[in-house]
């Protein structure tokens, strides 16, 4: 696979062009935005928690294909999730863009968001995936305030 | 005006001039030999910072190598030499602007802090309340926070000139907005985000018939047009290295003798003295009082190297072979299906900020780049012209004295191939 076609997988460009769950949760449980200031891009995560049950997710906002895609899929990922499962695949995702260790065993399977592992290829557009994650972390711990990739 | 020269031959191939050959230009800068992902590199990020020619990081090495020192304060040889050549270049970039004196030319790290000397030594200490600093919407980051934090400093307000939908000045808002408070007007000699070059000779005129005076940011206008602050009357111009083909850490700003002498330093320290006690400090001259510390002796005369290869090869056949590429670029861009280009004003330098489709400039940057393309993408530090056009970034390929039409090509064709990724 060339770099190109790596980074810009099939699915990637899929989940850009039809994003799924982009639209306003409300009332949500948790809700965080997150801002790239290196690009100005910014993402609004909604949860809506039944328990430790992601019971609905969903987000707001428009970003490079990369961010896009990875907040649906994301999004996809994490409905009927455990809170702990939740937290356990975003330091997966975070290993498999960064870490060259690759992702380690236990836990449960990236699965399909494997297609995420050509962006380490490129240091400068691994925040574009990783915005996301991390503002579901704020969401989880419902901070209102704004995170950021800085 | 001798900034004219660029808008009054519509850049055209009969109008190449002879003396400008872009090969041996090209010669000059080693980086461009370069390969990228396997392509040869095609450099079209000349607003974020310019390559170095040999013959400025020759003069840097050879500093380093072979006549390091501290300058104003030793007899010995070494000492002595290194003065001469720092004093040297500040003498080069007083004339490569035009300047009376050369103590008009105060060496700072950059154009982000000439901004900041002037608004922290000028305009401070004579901002009251309710006093006004006018600026425009398509400032870089730094002609706006360092204008921000005065007034914060004093109850001042900032007001800032509309651009249009071409991203030209409103010079009749402008003249709207010039009040009996305002203090200062700053204003960029060529926008970075949008090319723009702007009417500055008739803004300081407008300016100066009320006694306001004008600092120009002329970080972009330094690379590729000729300037003369003499004739364009400014009172404050400011200059970055990097942005001109020398070494990053260095920048100059220029201020009118009479100013800079009413000024209290900007910095305290080594160099900005003439005597010290502890009952009270005199302070030194104009330049030396803004140049506290051991200032960047080497990043100095590289500027003063730069400075001699721009006039070397004339600023006005730099202008003109770039208003040339320009118009091929603006062309043969617009010919491309869902290019929109944002930043049209009649008069322009060699930036071309784009849009393809609703694609995100990044996606676009990162095709490029696997192609050896290096453009820039993002807000470039001007978010208000962002908002003002209701986007949150471009792509932008801002050109200089050594890019080629072949290069052009090369863009247009990357262009291409971002749209079939994501067709
Ligand atoms: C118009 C303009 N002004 C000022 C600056 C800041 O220059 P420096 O990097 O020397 O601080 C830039 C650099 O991007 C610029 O484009």
């Amino acid at each position: 696979m060339s770099a190109l076609t790596d980074l810009y997988q099939q699915l990637i460009l899929d989940h850009n062009k039809s994003p799924r769950n982009r639209r306003k949760l409300e009332p949500a449980d948790g809700r965080a935005e997150g801002y790239n200031p290196l690009c100005g891009d910014r993402v609004t995560v909604y949860l809506s928690l039944d328990g430790d049950v992601v019971r609905d997710i969903a987000f707001e906002g428009s970003g490079c294909a990369i961010s896009t895609a990875a907040a649906s899929m994301m999004t996809q990922r994490l409905k009927g999730k455990s809170v702990s499962e939740a937290k356990s695949l975003f330091e997966k995702f975070r290993r498999l863009l960064t870490d060259e260790h690759g992702v380690g065993d236990g836990g449960p399977e990236l699965g399909k968001l494997e297609a995420f592992g050509g962006v380490r290829r490129f240091p400068a557009r691994v925040k574009c995936a990783t915005l996301v994650w991390h503002t579901l972390n704020a969401a989880l711990e419902n901070r209102e305030d704004i995170v950021s990739t800085e | 005006m001798r900034t004219t020269a660029i808008t009054a031959q519509p850049g055209s191939a009969q109008h190449r001039p002879d003396s400008f050959d872009v090969e041996r230009v090209r010669r000059d800068f080693p980086i461009l030999q370069r390969t990228i992902n396997g392509k040869p590199l095609v450099y079209l990020d000349n607003a974020a910072t310019g390559q170095k020619p040999q013959a400025v990081i020759d003069t840097i090495s050879r500093y380093y190598a072979a006549e390091n020192a501290n300058i104003h304060r030793g007899v010995h040889r070494l000492s002595v030499d290194a003065t001469a050549a720092y004093e040297g270049a500040r003498a080069k970039v007083q004339r490569f602007i035009g300047a009376a004196r050369p103590e008009e030319i105060i060496f700072v790290r950059s154009a982000t802090e000439a901004i900041n000397l002037v608004a922290q030594a000028y305009l401070r200490p004579m901002l009251e309340p309710g006093d006004e600093v006018l600026i425009s919407t398509m400032e870089h980051h730094s002609n706006i926070v360092p204008w921000q934090i005065v007034c914060e400093q004093t109850g001042s307000v900032l007001r800032v000139v509309p651009i249009n939908d071409a991203g030209e000045y409103m010079f009749e808002e402008y003249e709207q907005l010039l009040s009996s408070r305002t203090r200062l007007v700053a204003v960029t000699h060529v926008s970075n985000a949008l090319g723009t070059i702007n009417p500055v000779r008739r803004i300081i005129e407008v300016a100066h018939q009320r006694d306001i005076p004008v600092l120009v940011d002329g970080a972009q206008a330094a690379p590729h047009l000729a300037i003369d602050v003499k004739e364009l009357d400014c009172d404050f111009y400011a200059i970055s290295g990097h942005k001109m083909f020398g070494p990053s850490g260095i920048g100059a700003l220029y201020g009118k003798y009479e100013l800079l002498d009413d000024m209290p330093p900007y910095q305290g320290g080594g160099e900005m003295i003439l005597s010290v006690s502890f009952e009270g400090t005199v302070y030194n001259h104009v330049p030396h009082k803004f140049e506290a510390g051991t200032p960047n002796i080497a990043g100095a005369i590289g500027l003063g190297a730069t400075v001699d290869y721009l006039q070397q090869i004339g600023l006005d056949n730099i202008a003109a072979y770039e208003h040339e590429l320009l118009d091929y670029a603006t062309e043969a861009l617009s010919g491309v299906p869902d290019v929109r280009l944002i930043g049209t004003a009649k008069h322009k330098a060699a930036v071309l900020s784009f849009l393809v489709g609703d694609i995100h400039p990044h996606d676009v940057g990162t095709i490029l780049d696997l192609e050896g393309i290096a453009v820039r993408t993002g807000h470039h530090c001007a978010q208000p012209v962002m908002q003002r056009f209701g986007i949150t970034a471009t792509a932008r390929a801002s050109l200089a004295l050594y890019n080629t039409t072949a290069e052009i090509d090369a863009l247009v064709a990357g262009v291409g191939k971002v749209r079939k990724v994501f067709g």
